[in-house]
């Protein structure tokens, strides 16, 4: 279908805001990179270069109450959700102002009152805990919704198949997903699965499934609303799978070599950001000086969020102690 | 391919752990190996490089990812005659397979006389900036397990013949290689096989006032500790234990004879870890001999920290070593 005509049922000022959030994205983790490099960010860093589009669609499209239990990939879902540039750089930096205050690095962060779960190595560990939380709204007679995800690769462990089966028993308010980037760190998919689409595995449980084109904002958007009205009108659960492309290392130390240039090259011309700028001036969106500005905004956003970062204070070592028990039980 | 190493030449723990894989590969073709990454790739540590190559797919499977999955499968492999050495990416993944590790693996010869040879590589500990979930020493959870063997090495020899006699042992043996290690730590090995037998303790250096029990990276700490009490005229002995489980109790017991103070060293948190157990068995066993009392160093009970200066103070330093041996000296 022509993106186009589709795109045309998002309204003008959110496709606009969707645009800028995967320039944000796109800006933010570069800054990371490049401070990786410099040895100034230790540990793993993993963007989601080339595939803003799944985090920046699908936050977008959820309401403010909605619970997203992200996956390693999904940084523009902490964007949407208000983590600013500065939280986020704090926490690479291993900064106290980062939101797990220096314990936890990268994208292993997490908030309950932002409705964002934090991240867990253990792939697809997630997937079980949100439909619990979309259970807890279901018993509650809420109207709330879960958004939960997990790569290709982590579609093969025994959580993810353990929570899909649950959520659809139960027909929970729950949007699981998986982002295909064709790779699960050097594994081939077909080294992973024996089926043409992941997709596929949302039959075994009776649940809904759609293929999405995962670097197409619009579509990842509209094709999300959808899912998320279907959960929330109680039908119960449903599996998208984005179909996209890891344009980086596994992570940043990772010179990827068993990836095909090819692929790479052919991926590139489906560039999320390109595709979303090809499609404002399509609609007639983008006034004159609109990139320019976009451009100046995200630029002071990421180097107002340096700063913050670095002025920033890191721990002090005793601080390791704090916060194993918890005093009480916030919710969100 | 880089394991086929001069004899002369120093060897990484890495290499070493490499070169063993290699030789017991090539010696018995029922080894073979699975694991996520590490065949195409080499394995996220690059331990397995160039021996997909060698051995071809079916002998350096990567596996879909799912720990109990492929833990499982070895399992299977092994009761039918195969050798299978798995690879966990991280040693905090092997959470995810516990339940056929310690329901499958550690119990089927005792319930029904199947023996499960099987080994878990796990590249475990801290110190390398991984945060919660890439640093984790997780040998406690398995400790408590009746039926599987552990080893943990702290040099290239001890992880190049331990790795052999795992391989080589008829019971699930989990196997732990410390990340910091790696590329770290170099030594010459000999030409020729060899086995570092599990059970048997090492005294890493001998010495008269002080035991220091430890294992795993630890083991150098403790040795760096030595250093800075042999100036004071505290001689420190160093037991590295090798083999967690089981463990040797004979060198344990005869060292603290010797010195009758006993420091127990590790990374694991401290609560019910290993330490708790050989403080145990030296107040059952020793009592008689102890000339102080038995001191524990170990990590607080909290995951391990990513933040630079968190990590520092979690993890044990060479001067908490050095100023539990100088109180102990002074009994
Ligand atoms: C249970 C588990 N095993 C191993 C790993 C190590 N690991 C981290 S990411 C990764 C590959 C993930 O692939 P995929 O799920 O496709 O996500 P992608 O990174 O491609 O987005 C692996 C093997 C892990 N995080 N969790
Ligand atoms: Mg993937």
């Amino acid at each position: 279908m022509d993106v186009a005509v589709t795109a045309k049922e998002i309204k003008r000022d959110d496709l606009l805001q969707m645009y800028q959030y995967l320039r944000l994205t796109r800006a933010l983790e570069d800054r990371i990179t490049a401070l990786y490099r410099q040895g100034r960010i230790v540990g793993g860093v993993y963007t989601s270069h080339g595939m803003e589009a799944i985090a920046v669609g699908y936050a977008s499209a959820l309401e403010r109450d909605d619970i997203i239990a992200p996956f390693h990939r999904d940084m523009g879902a902490f964007l949407i959700r208000g983590f600013t540039t500065g939280e986020i750089l704090a926490q690479y930096l291993g900064k106290r102002t980062g939101p797990s205050k220096g314990k936890d690095g990268n994208v292993h962060m997490g908030d309950i009152k932002r409705g964002v779960f934090g991240f867990v190595s253990h792939l697809a560990d997630n997937l079980p805990v949100a439909a619990g939380a979309a259970l807890a709204f279901k018993i509650r007679g809420e109207s709330r919704v879960v958004f939960a995800g997990t790569g290709d690769g982590g579609t093969s462990r025994g959580d993810f198949h353990e929570a899909m089966n649950f959520a659809a028993v139960r027909k929970l308010p729950v949007v699981l997903f998986c982002n295909n980037n064709q790779y699960a760190y050097s594994t081939p998919l077909r080294l992973q699965m024996a089926i043409p689409n992941v997709v596929d595995r949302a039959k075994a449980y009776g649940m809904p499934g759609e293929i999405v084109d995962g670097n197409d904002v619009a579509a990842v958007y509209l094709t999300a609303k959808r899912a998320i009205a279907r959960a929330r009108a109680g039908e119960g659960p449903t599996f998208l799978e984005f179909k996209t492309m890891r344009m980086h290392g596994h992570s940043e130390h990772d010179p990827a070599k068993y990836v095909p240039r090819k692929l790479l090259e052919e991926w590139k011309k489906k560039d999320p950001i390109l595709i979303t700028e090809q499609l404002l001036k399509q609609l007639g969106y983008a006034e004159e000086g609109y990139f320019q500005e976009v451009d100046e905004r995200v630029k002071n956003e990421v180097e107002a969020g340096v700063e913050f970062a670095e002025q920033s204070p890191l721990p002090e070592g005793p601080e390791v102690l704090e916060g194993v028990f918890a005093t009480r039980a916030d919710s969100h | 391919m880089k394991t086929m190493a001069q004899a002369t030449e120093e060897v990484s723990y890495l290499e070493a752990i490499s070169q063993a894989l290699d030789e017991e590969m090539t010696e018995d073709e029922r080894v073979f190996l699975m694991g996520e990454d590490i065949g195409t790739y080499g394995g996220a540590f690059k331990i397995t490089e160039g021996f997909l190559q060698k051995y071809g797919e079916w002998r350096v499977l990567d596996t879909p990812l799912a720990e109990s999955g492929f833990v499982g499968a070895a399992i299977g492999a092994a009761m039918m005659g195969l050798r299978p050495v798995v690879e966990m990416q991280f040693a905090d993944f092997i959470s995810c397979a516990f339940d056929q590790i310690t329901e499958v693996a550690a119990k089927n010869h005792y319930r029904w006389g199947a023996a499960v040879p099987i080994v878990i590589r796990a590249p475990f500990g801290g110190g390398v900036h991984g945060g919660p979930f890439h640093s984790e020493c997780p040998e406690g959870w398995f400790f408590h397990s009746p039926g599987l063997k552990l080893v943990a090495p702290s040099t290239p020899y001890d992880a190049k013949g331990l790795l052999k006699a795992a391989i080589r042992d008829p019971n699930p043996v989990i196997y732990f290689e410390h990340k910091f290690l790696y590329r770290r730590i170099k030594s010459v090995l000999p030409k020729e096989d060899f086995v570092v037998p599990l059970g048997k303790a090492d005294v890493k250096r001998v010495g008269n006032d002080v035991s220091v029990i430890t294992y795993g990276a630890m083991v150098h700490l403790a040795l760096e500790a030595a250093q800075t009490l042999a100036n004071e005229g505290i001689d420190l002995e160093v037991v590295d234990l090798r083999t967690l489980i089981p463990f040797d109790k004979e060198a344990i017991y005869s060292s603290v004879r010797k010195t009758s103070k006993a420091i127990i060293l590790h990374e694991d948190n401290k609560t019910g870890g290993i330490g708790a157990e050989i403080a145990a068995l030296l107040a059952e066993d020793c009592f008689d001999c102890l000339d102080g009392p038995i001191v524990r160093i170990a990590p607080p009970d909290t995951p391990v920290p990513f933040s630079t200066p968190l990590e520092e103070f979690f993890l044990p330093k060479t001067s908490d070593i050095v100023s539990a041996a100088r109180k102990l000296a002074a009994y």
